[in-house]
């Protein structure tokens, strides 16, 4: 039986690799009976929708410019480069 | 020369400096990358007409962003290791001794509204930089940059037992700061 602990980490961890069987098994059953963790789960799905959001907000943002005192610098860093 | 890289940064400056903001979260982090980009367009005679300006820049700007982002992990390493071992998996500040929840996980109220949305993305984008610089930046390469694991072992020099544990620490700190910060509206 998984500690939440443990169900955390492959929950994370599935994000990034393939689980094998048995973690997988192991993992649901987990989630089957534990609201946390299933809230966990939850949370890094929320969390990895809002970071896409958040990249594109910045993207897309067209008050965002390139300051004019950066452009001076990198003109000028290139100019003694 | 210099008068490219001028028209450059006129015609693709904004869009290169949002594209590396977006992705680095840092505005000094992404004028260095817009500056290595065009130091690196004028030295490379690679730019054939049959391709924009736009995406040729944005091609180098994507390899300077990883180049900055390994640097960031590495020099972090020293003073990181005072309140971040990586391979300290005890996260004893979010379980007890026997590996139940000392804080149960929150449903987050995510926002239903434009002005909610730009409040919660801006304490979402206050809790990644309050994560330890290492984290940070494995993080980013990860979840932003989205580069598969076996390359983010390659480019930081970590195996994937390392990348794992350090991923799931950004993503349990990340979730904690915004069930601390973000209460919805
Ligand atoms: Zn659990």
């Amino acid at each position: 039986m998984l500690t939440c602990k443990q169900a955390s980490q492959l929950v994370s961890q599935s994000l990034d690799r393939p689980l094998s069987w048995s973690e997988r098994v192991q993992l649901r059953f987990h989630l089957f009976i534990c609201k946390a963790c299933n809230r966990f789960k939850q949370q890094l799905n929320q969390l990895r929708i809002a970071i896409q959001q958040l990249k594109n907000e910045t993207v897309h943002n067209q008050t965002i410019q390139l300051p004019t005192d950066a452009k001076t610098r990198i003109l000028h860093a290139i100019e003694i480069d | 020369m210099i008068s490219n890289v001028n028209d450059w940064l006129n015609d693709h400056g904004d869009y290169l400096y949002r594209f590396a903001l977006a992705r680095l979260r840092d505005p000094h982090l992404a004028e260095d990358a817009v500056q290595e980009t065009m130091l690196s367009a004028i030295k490379s005679n690679s730019f054939e007409g049959n391709s924009s300006a736009r995406t040729w820049l944005t091609g180098i700007l994507k390899h300077k962003m990883i180049d900055l982002q390994r640097k960031q992990f590495r020099e972090q390493s020293i003073s990181d290791l005072i309140d971040l071992d990586a391979t300290d998996t005890s996260m004893d500040d979010f379980f007890d001794q026997s590996g139940h929840w000392l804080d149960k996980p929150q449903t987050f109220n995510m926002p239903d509204n434009t002005l909610e949305q730009k409040q919660f993305l801006s304490v979402l984008d206050n809790c990644i930089n309050k994560l330890p610089k290492k984290l940070k930046s494995i993080f980013m390469l990860r979840d932003v940059h989205e580069t598969d694991n076996e390359n983010i072992c390659k480019e930081l020099d970590i195996s994937a037992t390392n990348a794992w544990v350090m991923l799931y620490r950004a993503r349990m700190g990340l979730r904690k700061c915004l069930e601390l910060n973000w209460t919805g509206a």
